[in-house]
């Protein structure tokens, strides 16, 4: 029984690195409908950043983490301003590409400074709590509470801020923002900042449980990919749920089954349902 | 003066005097590594062509192509090398077996539409790549494939030699470019591109897209084959890294400089950046830091590669030459025009 509840807290581990992560790829998908292939490399940006951070410049732990995701809300920023907003009438393939490019220019600038080599963020949260026979690790506590705070600050803010207003007001109807005056520059700009800092956020919480690389985002952008497919693509809702599915199922599958295949239980997922519902699962009507 | 001699390039003759070239080129190569380069340039130029199918005419972006490449690289490398299968009938079957896994791809990823299909296919060359690197009863997992059988030459020439392996490249590269020029003067050539600009539109002309759609994306799926069996015979040694995406990275990026869409374009963009890449031995391992801004830049301000604003130039220019000029050069305009309209 206590091997279950280890894997559930793994299951919710998992689930909310990759929430945050999906999270800011269905944002940025419900504004301009760009499938930001150059979201696990901001991932990536971010995990090097608080890696810099804490080891060129000593900073603490935390101050790493939000200087980092101001490096990467800025780095969003301006790939919106230099990238996607110049090809704005282009057709959907050369978002695509223009994505993909960013990518494997991020990846090989990072490896051209930092090299392949594997590196370790080390956190002031190393501890193990024990409780009734449980073991949890205080990194991992910190990274699902850290994950729901974070969630429901964002969900107050979309919610009852009026700037927050302005996104789920252009990701419902692009035309009708327009035509309550909204600023589509400024929100994109926003939703593209938002998206970064999530996702620096995300590998800054991982890394210390995990290892940072250059292509330390590959994978888990792909995930990513498959929870708001799941969730159906601009979802908010979608996105935290389907992180905890695919968090879940590759925690329990990992253990259960056969962990050389942990990966691939996602994509086997994937494969499944796109084959059976190509809209995906919680979507009412195609996209 | 350029205009003449671009109409120059498009005259027929053009393609004869560049089969002449590569024929010619491993006599005048200074060493046989260049001519070993040059076959790997037309490997990967023939998965292009593939790739130019579904995503430059029929408009999806397949980004598995890179996978589909690995899949007949290691059918032909396992058939010779586990099965002890000769290499011409392992080379047919790894075509076959690449064409026949495209089939079942395509049917399940051609459903979905646009972002959809290319997360999708990111996914599935994501797990192609996981297959071969895991499954090692079948693959030998990181290990990767030995001995893999060089063609057999029937007691007439020893293709484990290089120049003689060019040739043999080249014969496929030719076959390949030429099957892609009547493919795109074909009915199903613009039933392609007519999906590509609409498929709503395209539906509506009575266009089964699921059929054609499938059919390009088998095409293309024939086409990587093909290049990862040939890739297999050169190479004799393979490793999941053949599966590794950012080999599917590196074909949009010869494919968009060269031209996306177009007859030559995959041609010039494979040949101009492997030589680039080549020449300048320190950008290997650094290359994506000029790949990547080279694909931002090339959507936003080229998006039709050289080749493709090449055509559009020279199609600009024939309307502006005076009347008369133009019934001199009727030819050439009615040539312009067909591959201007292909990649428009």
């Amino acid at each position: 029984m206590n091997l279950f509840f280890q894997q559930v807290i793994n299951g919710l581990t998992l689930g909310s690195i990759y929430g945050l992560v999906a999270l800011g790829l269905t944002l940025v998908y419900g504004i301009l409908h760009i499938p930001n292939f150059a979201h696990g490399a901001l991932y990536m940006v971010g995990a090097f950043m608080t890696y810099v951070l804490m080891i060129d410049v000593g900073a603490p732990y935390w101050t790493a983490m939000a200087g980092s995701a101001i490096i990467v809300a800025t780095l969003g920023i301006l790939l919106e301003r230099l990238v996607f907003y110049p090809l704005r009438h282009s057709p959907p393939i050369h978002h695509k590409i223009a994505a993909i490019g960013v990518l494997l220019f991020l990846e090989a600038s990072v490896q051209v400074f930092w090299g392949a080599d594997f590196r370790r963020i080390v956190s002031p949260y190393h501890g193990i709590l024990r409780f009734e026979g449980l073991i949890i690790p205080e990194q991992r506590l910190l990274i699902i509470c850290g994950a729901m705070t974070l969630l429901i600050g964002l969900q107050y803010f979309l919610r009852k801020t009026m700037t927050g207003a302005t996104i789920i007001a252009m990701a419902q109807n692009r035309d009708g923002a327009f035509l309550v005056g909204i600023d589509a520059n400024r929100v994109a700009m926003m939703t593209f900042g938002i998206s970064g800092a999530l996702a620096a956020i995300a590998a800054s919480l991982y890394a210390p449980i995990n290892l940072v690389y250059p292509s330390m985002g590959n994978l888990v952008i792909m995930k990513a990919f498959v929870i708001i497919i799941l969730g159906g693509m601009g979802s908010i809702p979608g996105a935290i749920l389907g992180g905890m599915i695919i968090g879940f199922a590759e925690a329990f599958g990992g253990f259960y089954l056969a962990s050389a295949y942990k990966d691939l239980i996602s994509f086997g997922l994937l494969v499944v349902i796109l084959s059976v519902r190509p809209q995906g699962l919680f979507t009412k009507g195609a996209h | 003066m350029f205009y003449k001699l671009g109409s120059l390039m498009m005259k027929p003759g053009a393609k004869l005097v560049l089969v002449a070239l590569a024929i010619l080129f491993p006599l005048v190569a200074k060493n046989e590594y260049q001519v070993y380069v040059m076959a790997t340039a037309f490997i990967w130029a023939i998965a292009v062509y593939g790739l130019n199918i579904i995503t430059g005419y029929c408009g999806q972006l397949n980004l598995a192509h890179g996978g589909f490449f690995a899949i007949g690289s290691y059918a032909l490398g396992l058939l010779t090398a586990d099965y002890g299968w000769n290499f011409w009938p392992a080379f047919v079957a790894a075509i076959l077996i690449s064409a026949f896994l495209g089939f079942l791809v395509g049917a399940v990823s051609l459903r979905l539409k646009e972002h959809y299909f290319a997360i999708f296919t990111l996914c599935v060359g994501f797990i192609i790549y996981l297959l071969l690197d895991k499954w090692e009863e079948l693959t030998h997992g990181a290990i990767g494939v030995r001995d893999i059988a060089a063609p057999s030459g029937f007691g007439l020439v020893d293709f484990s030699e290089t120049t003689p392996f060019y040739y043999l490249v080249l014969v496929f590269l030719v076959l390949a470019i030429w099957f892609m020029g009547k493919l795109s003067r074909s009915l199903l050539g613009r039933t392609f591109i007519a999906i590509r600009n609409g498929d709503e539109l395209a539906e509506s002309l009575g266009i089964n897209l699921m059929r054609n759609k499938v059919l390009a994306f088998i095409l293309s799926t024939t086409y990587a084959g093909l290049a990862g069996a040939l890739y297999a015979g050169m190479i004799r040694f393979i490793g999941p890294e053949v599966a590794n995406i950012n080999h599917t990275f590196d074909m949009i990026t010869y494919l968009l400089v060269g031209g996306i869409g177009t007859i030559s374009g995959p041609l010039l963009g494979t040949m101009g950046i492997v030589w680039i890449t080549q020449s300048l031995q320190f950008l290997e391992a650094y290359r994506m830091i000029i790949f990547g801004p080279l694909l931002v830049i090339l959507v936003i301000f080229i998006p039709r590669g050289i080749v493709g604003s090449f055509l559009t130039w020279m199609h600009r220019k024939t309307q502006e030459l005076g009347p008369a000029k133009r019934r001199q050069e009727s030819k050439v305009t009615a040539a312009t025009t067909t591959e201007a309209e292909n990649n428009a």
